[in-house]
This record gives structure tokens, C-alpha cells and sequence, in this order.
């Protein structure tokens, strides 16, 4: 299966693992892609009317997809440049012409794999013409090609059919009209009866027709049958029409369009009908494309026996099970649409034990259980990657509350269950669910298929962080209303009551009102709870804002939030509140009101500054690695975005404002991260419990933490006693804390070293604290915090720090030699690595488009080098810093190509791939985001006949304004503010500066 | 007196001398502000700030002229005038005007390395610090004209755009708009982004030294010891006090503890004193002999105990381990 994507990329996809990518070098939408059977290449045709062939070809035992030759349709002199646009692609089955269709009317003829055309053999519309009754004539042009199909038994005949609602069948080998077909009503699109004995047209009014095809020499005035499916009232075009004979019964016919125009002529919908079973699929996203898998071979007067019906729809990909009665869904192995619901946060767990991996697994295949026992229909290529190492788990948080989590072990993000927090709160939204269900008798017979659904129910619902303790189960997920739940895996469905404990992080600070939005009221009583991750405890933030910090210590039964008042400790164990401290600077007033007020003006100025930004930005320096595929698609994607931005007008040129951080910055008090760590707080002889809690304004408070031990838990209570308090002087946010032992290794996880999973930290030496604020890494000496070393990024390079994370790098040659490294996120989109504790810059590679900053904001790092983030709203890219572990489609299409080629790879200038490079861009799983496409399965079987085009109108999923999901910082918002202050600023010192001559004067 | 309604600064003379009942005694005062610099009270402007500092109180230090030295009045003169703050010093006939002495200011900016540098080019140390006073410029992406060995090439580069009023940069006289950005805290700014070189500005806000071009070349300093080249590096410094190049003293300056900066606040919670019962916060020694009542509503709120408010139904009463903080 090939899928073309808007800004120019083939992706190729077979069985699981099996991907290939290729991105054209011109940025132009992939309107038509065509397999040629058998020969593992693959005819794309793009927006500019450009014809691209592509190989598959070996290199070191792995496949690659390579551009070989490109080929434009000369103009004809005189005409009309439109009038050679190519609206139909077809190869031909021999595999040694592809016919093209014009928007003149003419089809041209051009020869594989050169790629040169074959002159004296274009039909034009007049040749056509000429065998028409002068009647059906009237002067009247025949328009566009619409569609050319190939005899399914004689490749010499062609079935070409105009838009006016002509269709001709023709005999290539003696250039004569064999068949008319004179349709009244306007074409788009024709498919064959597999025997050759009928074909089906389908119409612009909504209807199809079945015309039956007989001897030589004759016209057709009359469709056999002829109907409009949704009828009697307007209904919309019918884009594509397949017909497919089946064994068990009657034909299946399977369109997509044809709704009603009224009062069903905003769904996208394709309907499978087979006999007196009409089903209509309903997409929440617009139908780019669909086609069905078979077996390669139909024997003479066999049936083709349709095994699944493969949908592409503008958000996700689905598959149908056709064999199956009910004609349920496929799960798909890959392209499961990462942002059903909008992404808002995202969490990596390395190493699962396979325990808990187990039981995931289980409570996900409870919760949506398998309806179709069919495999997964596009089954080509072979695998080569070796099988992932280690369980790696992604869980992706969601606007609409949901947590899912994903098998991110191998190439692909296979979804492995889905945790919904909605059902805890009331919402306005519930009774809908009945309404829709009240509508289900309805005519048309509507199923809803497929699961992107990016309404949300409410906002307060969406997921803002997300801890997972690997050992023991437990989750907290903490949301936009201050809502903190906290979580435990069971394998046995439960009705009970969650507990609700509320926590005032103003305490009792005066003069402050809470403007935004209400907390979300829990349900009462007991809930009921299917098997998988069940809340035990709600934890209410009062003023219920959003959370920005989340951190889970399992073996002391603790949770630690924090917001943008204050932060919180709570003992989940006995429910109590431990902790809770105002982090509010007194005249902070921005922080209470919350996000009402500003939230509207702010986003409207957000998404200017972006584009100003982006344009402003453009003179960026290349990316060093451009060679990979993946990287050239973000510039491509780059390159459209600004393509798509509306024209703005720079008034004054861009300046900036130079001023220090000042103590009463606004939104000073938003806690940034929260740390637990067994250290030396209050003296070098004693270590305990302690947790850290940074803030945007560069303060840093440690509280020392009285746990009981495992059997006391009942009796005794947590106590928390404020250790230190660090105000770091350049008060930029501290992003993350760390606490190193004596030899100079991150702590381990909870339970990491009573479960031998690690080794126990070095409690002899002295301690040292990582801290990292946004514009510089300092670490202390513990208890007595001193400066011990620090790197000053900001002053030295100019960028921020987004994104810390301490990884341990293996070695390429052995799995003994561990590096602990400081991994690094810039603004700027570089990734610079950081040796521990002495903080010596290793080394530094550009790794996401710094304009990308919902990418940036997206960014995972794994305990292991990896990282994953948002290339588009829909897809995650991963890249490794790691020498070892790399993670990338290796596979092998095996391909009995009938001509020589070699002499095809004379252009191929792609250099090898070396397999280990740091910093190497590996595509990831991706979905969603595809344009304009055509799709096919591996060679391996027989390739449906498609009609070409899209199938709505052009594709726009570009377009859609940036998608600003992911916890963007406040320093990003603040930039933007500032930025757009500035603007009107810059406007009312406009006249001011025109008045002064702003030459550079050199003398 | 009330804070919002303090007069003058003769009105605060003469009360002060009302209340001390010191009418016709010649008095110098002044106060120790948030950073512990001894500051004079001498006219409006500082009286005012003065009053706006205090914390709530505002505690005034009055010393009679015959026995005041006016270097008493400086930067960091706390620190340095410890031990004899109030040491007799001999007499001086009294001024006729009240200008303040050169220590009763402090340093804003100062220009170095002259040594080094081109004669074109000029490095600004801008001292933020202690100063309550915006930095107040702008800049702007622009285009440089460099004489290049292939001749004039133009390469893009940084400017001031805009200096705020009132601001530090306008007022130290040494920055002006068009002058180009060189380097930052001795980095060259080539090749960095607009927003690279803001970042880079505001992490070194605290002490910020920038090597610019000016737009007006007249006013530079012209070197005495003898005439070089106008361009180019200096050869003139003598090796006895051989200046450190800007990146290597950049990188030593950044090696050493940086003198005037980066002292992390931090702030020791006394566990001996932490479980006085009633978890009332003590104000600090510098409140003054408040009395307890009122110090949860006292400027030291944000360091308030958390164990009388953490009033969670679950939990009994005995909780009185709330932190108190001693500064």
C-alpha cells in the first residue's frame, strides 16, 4: 500500500515493519499513485503535472524506495497550458505503457520504464468524435478525461469515459471505437465487471448506471440499470465506483459520495452494497481514497472475492473485514490515528517489565475485543528488524481526558489500551450518546467507522501530565481543572466510589480572585469500572488550574502536583494531604485570573506571532543531517507551511526588548517540575526522603519527608519540613532537578533497586543536585548546596532549554560501558548532550525545525537516548542520540522485475545509510496528514484497478492553523505576549522612526 | 507617617529634627536598602525610594554632619564599613552646595578593554546590578558592510534599535541606536539569530558587557600611547599587565566564581527552630519587633508556615511542624 502525502512524501507500507518512504524533489502534492504490478515500481503523479517513477530497489539486504525518472506531458503549441493537465493515470497490465488522460480530452500513450512518449499513438477527442451520432454531438466538446480502465480480459481494449458522460470503448491495436456508450449524465468514474461483460459508471447527480457490454461496432443509448442509491432528492456526486464479484452471493458495489445533499451532504461516507445489504460507512473525516484486497489471480471465470476494503480517510486509515458478516473493522497494526483527540501531553516508560506488559496488553484486548478474526489484509514485504530489545511503552494524554497507551517498542506505534477519566466527572455531553443511539433505525443505514474524533467534551477533561510507576501498576494522570487522579491497574472489573480529597494551594493568600474555569464536579457514589487503570483517589487543586508538574514516588506512596499557585503532596495511602505551598509572588496578579480573559486574545496572538515567526525565521541555518528522508520531509512540510500563510506586511522590522527577569514576572509562581530523591537534605550523615519543587521563577524548595516505614504506613503519618529554599539568581524556570549519588549517577527509580533492576546508589559519597533552569545546568553539593559546576547555555549560545532528560548512552561495541549524559532540548530545536556532573559539552545536532514549536513542545526523551516527538499533530517522529539503540524499518520487498534496470540507477545519488549515526532521523509510524493518494498493496498480489484522483476536492489538513497541543511553556507563552507588545509598540514608535534616518553611518 | 502621604524631603528633615529635638543640628541621613548598601536620604528623589523600600519599616540612620565623612555613602559600604561604621573623621568645612559625593553614587556602566580593542569598536559594561532601573534598549536585526579582502560584502547583523527613556542604556550616554552588536559577554554574536543574541543579552542582564560598533565614530576614545592602526588588534599592552583576550577572559571570568553575581540564594531552614507550636511564622530579625499578629499578612508571607493551613479534614491537630524560616 502507497500512500502520498500533501507536501510531496511516498510512504510505503506492507506488513508490520515493513515502510519505506520517499519524498520528491519538488514540494507538490501527490495527487495519483500507481503500482506497476509486479515490478516494484511506482508511478506518482504530483500537482505541478509532474510523472515520477519509483523503484524499490536492495541495498545491504534492506529495500529501498528511490525517484528514478520524472517525465512532464509537453504543452501543445497553441492551447491552453491546462489543456495537457493529466487527470488519469493507467498503467497497463503488460506493465510496458502507462496511458494518460488529459483535461483536453486527449490520451497519451508513454512507454516504462524510460518514460518517453509515444507520439503517434495519442488519441484525440476528435478521433473519438467522429464515431459519435451528430445528435449526441451538438458541438459540444467531450471535456475531460474522467476515467480508462482496462479490459479485465483483453489488454488491447481500453474503457475511456469523458466528462460529459461518454464512455468508448476502444481497440488500441486497430485505433477503433469498438463500443458506445452515449451517457447523458456527467462522469466521474468507471469501473469494469470482472468478466468484461458489464461495466458501472457512477454520476455527478449521485446515481451509478450498469451498462452491458456486447459485440463490436455498436451504441449504447441506455444503461441496463440505472438508480440513485440515496434518493429521490439532490444528492452529491458518487467520486469512485468499484464492482466486485463475489463467490457467496451477489456482487459488491462500493462507492463513496452520493449522499444526500440536504440533509446528509456534509458526512463522508462510503457505502458497501451487496444485494439487499447496504451499509454505509461513516468517516469522520473527509474520503481520500478506498480500495479492496483480493487474491492476485482471478481465474477465467472465477470470482474476485473481495477480502477487505481498505478506506483512506483524511485523519486515519481503515480496513474493513469483508468476509466477515456485519462487515466489522481490521485493527490496524500501524497509522492507528495518533490524535483521535488532540495530543496534549506525552510520557515515555522504558524497560516495562513484562508483567505489567502483560496485563496491559490483556486489559486492552477486554476492552475492544477482536470483531474480525481476519489478518491484517496488507500483508507484503518481510521484516528484517531484529525484535525490539526491551518493551517500550508511549502513553499519549488527549484533550478529551482519554490516556492511551502505545507498544513503542518497534518501528510502528501499535495502541494497546485506552484509559478514559471522563466518566469520573459529570459533563454537559452525556445524554448525546442516546440520542445518537435513538438515530441508529434511521435511513441511510449509517455506521460509524473509524475513531478520530476531535470534538472535546470539555476541556477541564484534557490530560496535562502523566506518571507511571512500571512496578507497581500505579498511574496518576493530572488534568487542565487542577483534577489529580491517581490510578491502579486491576484485572477484575470494580464498582466503587472515588474518593475525593481537595487541597488549597493559595493557602489562605489574600487579595487574589480565581477567574477561570470551575473544577470539574465528581460523580457521586460508586462508579462502575471495567478492567484496567481505575482511580482510587481524585485530588482537587483549589483554584483548580491546570497542573504543570506531576511526580509519583510508589514505595513511599506519594504524589506531588503542582500548578501555577503552588504545589502539593499527598499521601495516597492514607488519603491525606501532606503538603501543600503557595509558590505566588505577591504581585502576581496574572496567575489568578486565570486563563478566561486572556486565553481568547492570546491564542488569536499566538497563532500570528507563529506565522510572523515563521516568516521572520526563514534564513534559519540548514539542518545538518537534510540527506535523510525524514528531515527533508519537515522541510518540505516547512516549505507549505509557508506556502499556505496568508501574506502578512511587516510594518517595522522585528526588535526585541532586553530586560532582565524581574522577581514579579507574572506567572513567577508556575511550578515546573517536582522531584523525589533518598538524599542528604540537613546533614552529610543521614539521608531520607526528600522532594524538590522548581519554579519559573528560578526558585527551588527541598522539603525533607518523614515516610514510615512499609508496616507503619497505617499508623503514622507522612510529614513534610521545608529543608531549603534556593532562589537561583538569574530566576529563569528550573525545567528539571536531579539528584546524582557519590559516583555521580542519576538516583534510581522506586523499586528499581529492591527489584534488582538496578544497582543501589552510591550512599557514601557525597550527594550532588542537577539543577536545570532554562538557561543554564548547575549542580550543587548536598546538604550544603554550593556551586559546585554549571554551564551557562543561554549566555553562551543564545538558546533556551526546553527539554532536559539525564539518558544513559551504551556503547556501540559493548552493553557494559554506560554513559550517563545530560540530553538537552533547545528552542532552537538542537538536541546538545551534557556530561555528568562535570557538564562538559559532548555534542550537539539540530534535530526538530525550530519554528516547529509545538514539536519542540511535544519532545520525549527515553531512558535510553531515543526520543519521540510531534512532526505534525498526527505523527510521531522518533530520533536517537544513542549509538546502540536504534530503532528503524528494515525490510525487504521482494520484487521479479521483467526488465534489466540498471540501467535506471544511474541517478541515484543517495548516499548509504550508516546505520549508527548519532542524532539519525528514523522515521516513525505516522498517519493521518495524507493527501491526495492512491493506494495498492505490495506487488506480492494482484493490484486493484483504481480510478484516479482525489476523490474530494484538494486536499487542505495542511492548512488547518497550527495545532498548538502539548504543554507549551509559560516562558514560550510569555515570548509571545512579549513579542506581540512589541509589535504594537514597534507601530506606535513607527512614526517616530521614520522621522530619524536609520542608515549606518561609517566613517 | 504614612507612607502615601510623605512629603518632601525638607518635611522629613524637620520632622526628624522635631522629633529628635534637634532643631538647629546640621544631619546627614540615610538607609540601608534591600541589597545592604548604606544610601543617603538628601533630596526628594531618594527619600522617596527610600520609602518605597522599606519593609514596612523604614529604619533611618541620622548622623550629625560635623561627624559624618560623606564616604560613608557608597556602594557596598555596608560590607566594607562594618566594623566602624560611624568612626569619627575629621572635620570638613561644609559644602555650600549639596552635591553628592562621587561615592554616594554607584558605578552604571564604564567602558573597557580600550587596550584591545579596535578604535571603531567599543565595550560597554552596563552594571544592572543594585539598580532598579530598566536596562531600556531595543534591537534589531539589520545589515553590516564589512571591508572585506574581496571588498565590501554585506553581512547581516545585530542593532540597537531603540533606547528607552530613563533607561540604563540611554543614560550611561555610551550606547546609542544603530550602534551594531559585536559580541555579548565576549561571544561573538555572528550568525546568531535576533532571538539567540536576546537571550544571550537578558542571561547576562546582571552584568552585561557588549561589544558594539557605534553609528557615530567621533566620539572614540583615541588611544595616547601611541597612534595605531585603526583597525585590527592592539599590540600596545605591556606584558606585565597583559589584558586577557575578550574570549579567554570571557571563559575565565565564567571558570572563577563571577565576582559580582551568581550567589544562589539559599536559604537554610533551621531545624532547631522548626516546631515552635502555633507554626506562626516568624518575621525575620530585619521586620523589627513586629507584633505576631500581624506577621501572616507581612511582606514575608510568601515563606509562611504550612502546617496551620493545611487544614485537610483527614488529619488531627498535632501537625505543628510547619516550617519556620530564619533569614
Amino acid at each position: 500500500m502507497a500512500i502520498g502525502t500533501k507536501a510531496g512524501a511516498v510512504k510505503l507500507y506492507g506488513a508490520p515493519g515493513v515502510e519505506l518512504t520517499g519524498l520528491h524533489k519538488e514540494t507538490a502534492t501527490v495527487t495519483q499513485l500507481h503500482f506497476l504490478p509486479g515490478q516494484g515500481w511506482l508511478l506518482s503523479l504530483l500537482d505541478d503535472n509532474t510523472l515520477h517513477l519509483w523503484e524499490v530497489c536492495q541495498k545491504e539486504g534492506c529495500s529501498h524506495l528511490e525517484e528514478t525518472r520524472s517525465f512532464g506531458l509537453p504543452g501543445r503549441p497553441g492551447c491552453s497550458p491546462g489543456i495537457t493537465r493529466v487527470t488519469v493515470v493507467l498503467p497497463m497490465a503488460a506493465g510496458a505503457t502507462v496511458c494518460l488522460g488529459t483535461e483536453g480530452g486527449a490520451v497519451y500513450f508513454v512507454t516504462l520504464p524510460t518514460l518517453t512518449l509515444l507520439e503517434d499513438k495519442t488519441l484525440f477527442p476528435d478521433e473519438i468524435l467522429q464515431s459519435v451520432p451528430d445528435e449526441y454531438r451538438c458541438g459540444k466538446a467531450l471535456g475531460p478525461v474522467e476515467s480508462i480502465q482496462e479490459h479485465p480480459r483483453s489488454g488491447s481494449q481500453l474503457l475511456i469515459g469523458y466528462s460529459r458522460g461518454l464512455v468508448v470503448l476502444w481497440e488500441q491495436s486497430t485505433r477503433a471505437v469498438q463500443h458506445l456508450f452515449l451517457g447523458n449524465q456527467q462522469l466521474e468514474s468507471l469501473a469494469w465487471e470482472q468478466s468484461g461483460k458489464s461495466i458501472v459508471s457512477s454520476h455527478s447527480d449521485g446515481g451509478y448506471m450498469v451498462w452491458a457490454v456486447s459485440g463490436t461496432g455498436q451504441r449504447t443509448q441506455q444503461p441496463a440499470m440505472s438508480t440513485i442509491p440515496y434518493g429521490p432528492f439532490p444528492c452529491k456526486a458518487i467520486s469512485k465506483i468499484l464492482w466486485r464479484t463475489c463467490e457467496s452471493g451477489n456482487p459488491f458495489i462500493i462507492f463513496s459520495g452520493g449522499m444526500p445533499r440536504a440533509s446528509y451532504g456534509d458526512r463522508h461516507c462510503v457505502s458497501v452494497l451487496q444485494g439487499q445489504t447496504l451499509a454505509t460507512l461513516d468517516f469522520t473525516s473527509r474520503v481520500i481514497d478506498f480500495f479492496t484486497v483480493q487474491s492476485a489471480e482471478v481465474p477465467e471465470g472465477g470470482f474476485e472475492n473481495p477480502r477487505a476494503l481498505v478506506v483512506l480517510v483524511e485523519e486515519e486509515l481503515v480496513a474493513i473485514d469483508l468476509q466477515t458478516p456485519g462487515w466489522p473493522t481490521i485493527p490496524a497494526p500501524y497509522l492507528a490515528p495518533l490524535h483521535s483527540s488532540a495530543i496534549t501531553c506525552s510520557c515515555h516508560v522504558s524497560n516495562v517489565p513484562l508483567k505489567l506488559w502483560e496485563r496491559i496488553v490483556s486489559v486492552g484486548e477486554q476492552q475492544s475485543p477482536r470483531q474480525s478474526s481476519a489478518a491484517w489484509p496488507i500483508d507484503g514485504g518481510k521484516n528484517l528488524a531484529q525484535e525490539p530489545t526491551q518493551r517500550g511503552l508511549l502513553l499519549t494524554g488527549h484533550e478529551d481526558g482519554t490516556v492511551r497507551f502505545w507498544d513503542a517498542s518497534g518501528v510502528s506505534l501499535k495502541p494497546l489500551y485506552k484509559l478514559g477519566t471522563a466518566n469520573i466527572f459529570q459533563t454537559d455531553c452525556e445524554h448525546n450518546d442516546s440520542l445518537n443511539q435513538a438515530g441508529e433505525e434511521e435511513w441511510p443505514p449509517f455506521r460509524k467507522v473509524g475513531c478520530f474524533d476531535p470534538y472535546s467534551d470539555d476541556p477541564r477533561l484534557g490530560v496535562q501530565k502523566i506518571a507511571l510507576c512500571k512496578y507497581t501498576a500505579k498511574m496518576v494522570v493530572a488534568g487542565t481543572a487542577g483534577q489529580v487522579l491517581v490510578m491502579e491497574l486491576s484485572d477484575e472489573k470494580s464498582e466503587h466510589a472515588v474518593s475525593v480529597a481537595t487541597v488549597d494551594l493559595l493557602q489562605d493568600r489574600e487579595g487574589f480572585t480565581w477567574k477561570g474555569h470551575d473544577r470539574l464536579a465528581p460523580r457521586n457514589g460508586p462508579l462502575h469500572f471495567p478492567p484496567g487503570f481505575q482511580p482510587s483517589v481524585l485530588v482537587q487543586c483549589v483554584p483548580p488550574a491546570a497542573v504543570t508538574a506531576v511526580t509519583l514516588h510508589s514505595e513511599w506512596n506519594l504524589v506531588a502536583f503542582g500548578t501555577s499557585h503552588g504545589f502539593g503532596l499527598f499521601d495516597y495511602y492514607r488519603r491525606n494531604p501532606v503538603l501543600a505551598r503557595c509558590t505566588l509572588h505577591p504581585n502576581d496578579s496574572l496567575a489568578m485570573e486565570g486563563p478566561l480573559s486572556r486565553v481568547k486574545s492570546l491564542k488569536k496572538s499566538l497563532r500570528q506571532s507563529f506565522r510572523r515567526i515563521r516568516k521572520s525565521r526563514v534564513s534559519g541555518k540548514k539542518r545538518l543531517n537534510a540527506s535523510s528522508p525524514s528531515s527533508k520531509v519537515q522541510e518540505a512540510n516547512a516549505q507549505l507551511a509557508e506556502q499556505a500563510g496568508p501574506p502578512e506586511v511587516e510594518m517595522t522590522p522585528v526588535q526585541r526588548r532586553i530586560e532582565p527577569r524581574s522577581a514579579d514576572d507574572s506567572l513567577s509562581g508556575v511550578v515546573r517540575c517536582l522531584y523525589f530523591a533518598d538524599t542528604f537534605l540537613r546533614d552529610a550523615a543521614h539521608h531520607g526522603p526528600t522532594m524538590w519543587a522548581g519554579t519559573n521563577s528560578g526558585s527551588v524548595f527541598a522539603y525533607a519527608l518523614e515516610v514510615p516505614s512499609q508496616e507503619k504506613f497505617s499508623e503514622r503519618a507522612v510529614e513534610a519540613v521545608l529543608g531549603k529554599e534556593i532562589q537561583l539568581m538569574h530566576r529563569a524556570p528550573v525545567v528539571a532537578i536531579a539528584v546524582l549519588d557519590g559516583r555521580g549517577n542519576p538516583l534510581p527509580e522506586p523499586y528499581e533497586v529492591s527489584r534488582d533492576l538496578a544497582k543501589a546508589p552510591d550512599m557514601q559519597g557525597s550527594h550532588s543536585m542537577l539543577i536545570s533552569s532554562e538557561e543554564q545546568f548547575k549542580v550543587f553539593t548536598l546538604p550544603k548546596v554550593s556551586a559546585k559546576t554549571k554551564f551557562k547555555l543561554t549566555a553562551h549560545e543564545g538558546c533556551r532549554v526546553r527539554k532536559v532528560a539525564l539518558v544513559s548512552l551504551a556503547s556501540a561495541g559493548s552493553e557494559e560501558r554506560l554513559e550517563n549524559c545530560l540530553a538537552c532540548l533547545t528552542n532552537l530545536g538542537d538536541i546538545h548532550i551534557f556530561t555528568v556532573p562535570s557538564l562538559r559539552p559532548q555534542v550537539h545536532y539540530s534535530c526538530i525545525r525550530k519554528e516547529d514549536i509545538s514539536g519542540i513542545a511535544s519532545c520525549v526523551f527515553t531512558k535510553h537516548g531515543q526520543g519521540f516527538y510531534l512532526i505534525s499533530p498526527s505523527e510521531f517522529e522518533r530520533f536517537s542520540l544513542s549509538a546502540r539503540n536504534v530503532t528503524e524499518p528494515l525490510c525487504r520487498l521482494e520484487v521479479a522485475r521483467l526488465q534489466d534496470t540498471s540501467c535506471l540507477s544511474n541517478s541515484s545519488t543517495v548516499t548509504p545509510k550508516l546505520p549508527q549515526a548519532n542524532g539519525t532521523h528514523v522515521p516513525r509510524s505516522s498517519e493521518g496528514q495524507h493527501s491526495p493518494s492512491d493506494s495498492d498493496r505490495s506487488p506480492v498480489e494482484h493490484p486493484a484497478a483504481f480510478s484516479p484522483g482525489p476523490i474530494d476536492s484538494p486536499n487542505s489538513s495542511m492548512e488547518n492553523p497550527l495545532d498548538i497541543t502539548g504543554d507549551i511553556t509559560v516562558e514560550e507563552v510569555k515570548d509571545f505576549l512579549a513579542s506581540s507588545e512589541e509589535a504594537e509598540q514597534n507601530l506606535r514608535n513607527a512614526s517616530e522612526d521614520e522621522a530619524r534616518p536609520t542608515g549606518i553611518l561609517i566613517k | 507617617m504614612k507612607r502615601s502621604s510623605a512629603g518632601s524631603f525638607q518635611d522629613f528633615y524637620q520632622l526628624l529634627q522635631t522629633v529628635h529635638q534637634i532643631p538647629r543640628v546640621d544631619v546627614l541621613l540615610g538607609y540601608t536598602d534591600i541589597h545592604g548598601d548604606l544610601l543617603p536620604i538628601n533630596n526628594d528623589d531618594n527619600y522617596h525610594k527610600a520609602l518605597s523600600s522599606a519593609n514596612p519599616l523604614l529604619r533611618v540612620i541620622i548622623q550629625k554632619k560635623a561627624e559624618s565623612d560623606a564616604s560613608v555613602f557608597a556602594s557596598n559600604s555596608l560590607q566594607r564599613k562594618k566594623k566602624g561604621l560611624l568612626r569619627p573623621a575629621h572635620y570638613r568645612a561644609k559644602p555650600h552646595l549639596l552635591i553628592g559625593m562621587p561615592q554616594d553614587f554607584r558605578q552604571i556602566s564604564s567602558i573597557i578593554d580600550v587596550d584591545i580593542l579596535p578604535e571603531t569598536h567599543r565595550r560597554v559594561r552596563l552594571h544592572k546590578h543594585g539598580s532598579d532601573k530598566p536596562l531600556g534598549f531595543y534591537i534589531r536585526d539589520g545589515v553590516s558592510v564589512r571591508v572585506a579582502p574581496q571588498g565590501v560584502e554585506k553581512v547581516p547583523g545585530i542593532f540597537i534599535s531603540r533606547l528607552v527613556k530613563g533607561g540604563l542604556a540611554e543614560s550611561t550616554g555610551l550606547l546609542a541606536v544603530s550602534d551594531e552588536i559585536l559580541e555579548v559577554n565576549g561571544i561573538d554574536v555572528a550568525g546568531k539569530s535576533l532571538d539567540q543574541v536576546t537571550d544571550m543579552m537578558v542571561a547576562n542582564s546582571h552584568n552585561l558587557i557588549i561589544t558594539v560598533k557605534p553609528a557615530n565614530q567621533r566620539n572614540n576614545v583615541i588611544r595616547s600611547s601611541k597612534a595605531s592602526g585603526s583597525s585590527g588588534v592592539s599590540t600596545d599592552s605591556t606584558p606585565s599587565q597583559q589584558t586577557p583576550s575578550p574570549a579567554s577572559q570571557y571563559l575565565s571570568n565564567y571558570s572563577t566564581a563571577e565576582s559580582d553575581e551568581e550567589g544562589d540564594l539559599v536559604i537554610e531552614s533551621d531545624s532547631a527552630s522548626h516546631y515552635v507550636p502555633g507554626g506562626c511564622p516568624n518575621g525575620g530579625p530585619a521586620d523589627g519587633p513586629l507584633p505576631p499578629s500581624l506577621s501572616p499578612h507581612s511582606s514575608r508571607g510568601s515563606l509562611q508556615s504550612l502546617g496551620s493551613h493545611d487544614g485537610s479534614p483527614g488529619r488531627g491537630s498535632g501537625r505543628e511542624d510547619g516550617t519556620l524560616l530564619t533569614l
